[in-house]
């Protein structure tokens, strides 16, 4: 495990370096100047433009940036905004809090509700129950978030009036809060637990057809020890390795989700990183989450070994 | 010898069932009344994989109304646009955020233009990106999964790197960040060409959705690839001295292709989805280019004065990914053998 665990870090390493570069250089060789607001500005004579030019380093070849933001990068320094004029660090931490909560209770949601209703429906395989929750779940993930979210609205905003439609970080108070951050969270949990629901219903069925579910139910253990302990143990040792690894793909919702209720976050910092070329942010944000995509596959098939004793890796 | 007595094995239930069944012919002829045709029961027998595949969909009743809602789509997009006489761009602030009408179906928006001219119009955007971005994604997985399995060795490891390295790409941000970074480039480039840099802009949303895509088809692919090569025939043929590329496309890949086939399918309503949410975000298509996704992110903060501007493009997306997915689900059932009656 250990020999596993150091050749799994070397080779986490070197597919990070290599994505920064990828990312960096399409980034960097774009066409575009993250400066161009500047120009326009009448009261930014060009003389400054030049300085703030260099002291950014945006006229050097593109490796030495790169290796300048890789050597910051490392020692905890995300360089400046181009565009906020603000630290890096700063701007993406303050934008930090709002995502992790809308999408850490859009992750408990999709569990909460695919994980019961795919088990019942694998135990009730072709009931009423089973079909429609696949019926369910297929409207589910063909329904995009950004329309999803636009009925939402529609509905509980605009004719209902009973939710804001605009999400507001200034507002204070337990209530307001959960009242604002309803719509956002159903949208982007309900998307993930269509897709899960279906996941837990065929590892279920695979499990209920093993050999050591029958013998269980053939040495008279009652029904619900059999689904709970025997069963549904097994079963879901698959769907914690999906679940890990779709920890990294909630931010890329996020972003979406982000724009349709306007919520200032992750998502929101890069669309306006990408519009204003801010290369720093948007590197930043990007890294951030390939970070999160390599090392969440290495808890994975951790957690795998860890809850299923025949697999070992050596 | 061993050769002669696996032959003399195979052979022998293969040579009883033809007679038994021309017996039974025989004994239809001597029944059948003089002068009515004879209906030959072996005809019938011989079923073709893609007409078993197809008998089996047929059974499949909502991919079958999948498979007749996404071809009116198309019909509707790509026949229909240049049939319906609104104008996409008729500007008429008479009607502007009026609701459904004899003379606009779906209404009209902000500016009064005809959302249904707006939808069909950019519904053949919408589709030919999805169709086009998962033929690209599919064309790619499959060479690179195919080379990866039948050469294995030095050149499969090489190749599952590479692909290990795409699946570890944050593909939401990198698609949001190429396509929106380098549209004026590929526009103006194709506008300098052909003339019309909205191509240009198909052609780069299409590369990038393809490209950022691959992986699992790739995976697939390969771990297909991988069985069916140990398999007696494919050695049989390698013996009887089939080439590399005979192997590949004649022994192989005909073998592996139903997978292919349902990944593709799923992949056309994934692309859709991706090239609407681009434009939703204003990161696709420029805005003078009417496309679901950009429909509904004019639509988006004016669903208190219009919200069938909103409901109608997002209803096609919806319906099209709907039937999409159907077809892809009806599919997969009737390309499992195992399935097959």
């Amino acid at each position: 495990m250990g020999r596993y665990l150091i050749r799994r870090a070397v080779i986490s390493i070197v597919t990070l370096i290599t994505i920064s570069m990828v990312v960096y250089g399409i980034l960097a060789i774009a066409p575009g100047d993250p400066l161009s607001g500047f120009a326009n500005n009448p009261n930014v004579p060009p003389e400054l433009r030049e300085r703030i030019r260099q002291t950014m380093g945006l006229d050097d070849p593109i490796h030495v940036q790169y290796l300048r933001w890789a050597k910051a990068y490392v020692q905890g320094d995300w360089l400046q905004s181009y565009s906020a004029k603000i630290p890096v660090r700063d701007y993406v931490m303050s934008r930090l809090p709002t995502t992790l909560m809308i999408s850490g209770s859009a992750f408990l949601l999709s569990m909460i509700v695919a994980i019961p209703i795919g088990v019942l429906s694998a135990i009730k395989q072709y009931s009423l129950f089973d079909q429609s929750a696949s019926t369910f779940a297929f409207l589910g993930f063909s329904i995009p978030t950004f329309f999803s979210g636009l009925l939402l609205i529609l509905v509980f905003s605009v004719y209902l009036d009973w939710l804001p439609f605009v999400y507001d970080s200034q507002v204070t108070g337990f209530w307001p809060n959960v009242k604002q951050s309803i719509m956002p969270i159903a949208v982007l949990g309900l998307a993930g637990a269509a897709q899960l629901m279906r996941f837990v219903r065929a590892s279920m069925l695979e499990t209920i057809s093993q050999d050591y579910v029958r013998t269980a139910r053939a040495k008279g253990l009652r029904e619900s020890p059999v689904i709970v302990l025997h069963a549904m143990r097994n079963a879901l040792i698959p769907v914690v390795t999906v679940l890990a690894l779709q920890v990294p793909e909630l931010f890329g919702g996020a972003i979406i989700t982000e724009q349709i209720f306007r919520i200032p976050g992750i998502g929101r910092a890069l669309i306006d990183g990408i519009y204003s070329k801010d290369v720093p942010v948007v590197m930043a944000i990007t890294f951030g989450i390939a970070v999160l995509v390599v090392v969440f596959n290495v808890i994975a098939d951790i957690l795998y070994a860890a809850l299923d004793p025949r697999i070992r890796y050596s | 010898m061993t050769h002669g007595a696996n032959l003399e094995i195979t052979s022998a239930p293969a040579g009883t069932s033809p007679s038994a069944s021309e017996h039974g012919a025989n004994r239809v002829a001597e029944l059948a009344l003089p002068g009515l045709p004879v209906r030959d029961l072996r005809v019938k027998e011989q079923r073709s994989l893609w007409g078993n595949a197809w008998r089996q969909f047929r059974k499949h009743k909502l991919a079958m109304v999948g498979l007749v809602l996404f071809v009116f789509m198309l019909l509707a997009t790509f026949v229909g646009s240049p049939l319906y006489p609104q104008d996409i761009d008729t500007i008429d602030f008479m009607v502007s955020d009026t609701g459904v009408s004899w003379a606009h179906p779906f209404g009209a928006d902000s500016l009064g233009r005809d959302i249904l001219a707006r939808i069909l119009w950019g519904g053949r955007i919408s589709l030919a990106v999805g169709i086009v971005a998962a033929l690209v994604s599919i064309l790619l997985g499959t060479a690179i999964g195919a080379i990866a399995g039948f050469f294995g060795g030095v050149t499969d490891t090489l190749l599952m790197r590479f692909t290990d390295l795409f699946i570890s790409l944050p593909q939401v941000p990198l698609l949001l960040v190429i396509s929106f970074l380098y549209r004026d480039a590929f526009y103006g480039f194709f506008e300098d060409r052909t003339g019309t840099g909205v191509t240009g802009i198909f052609v780069l949303i299409v590369l990038v959705i393809g490209v950022l895509s691959w992986m699992p088809t790739a995976r697939l692919v390969r771990a297909s690839f991988l069985a069916t090569k140990q398999k007696e025939f494919v050695e049989a043929a390698e013996s009887m001295g089939a080439t590399r590329s005979s192997q590949i496309f004649r022994h192989i890949l005909p073998n592996v292709l139903s997978p292919i086939i349902v990944a593709a399918t799923l992949g056309v309503g994934a692309a859709i989805i991706t090239e609407s949410a681009l434009s939703f975000l204003g990161l696709g298509f420029p805005s003078n280019v009417p496309t679901w996704g950009s429909m509904l992110l004019e639509a988006k903060d004016r669903l208190e004065i219009a919200p069938h501007e909103a409901l109608f493009p997002g209803m096609m997306i919806f319906l099209t990914v709907l039937s999409i997915n159907y077809v892809g689900d009806g599919l997969r059932d009737a390309l499992d053998p195992r399935k097959t009656s």
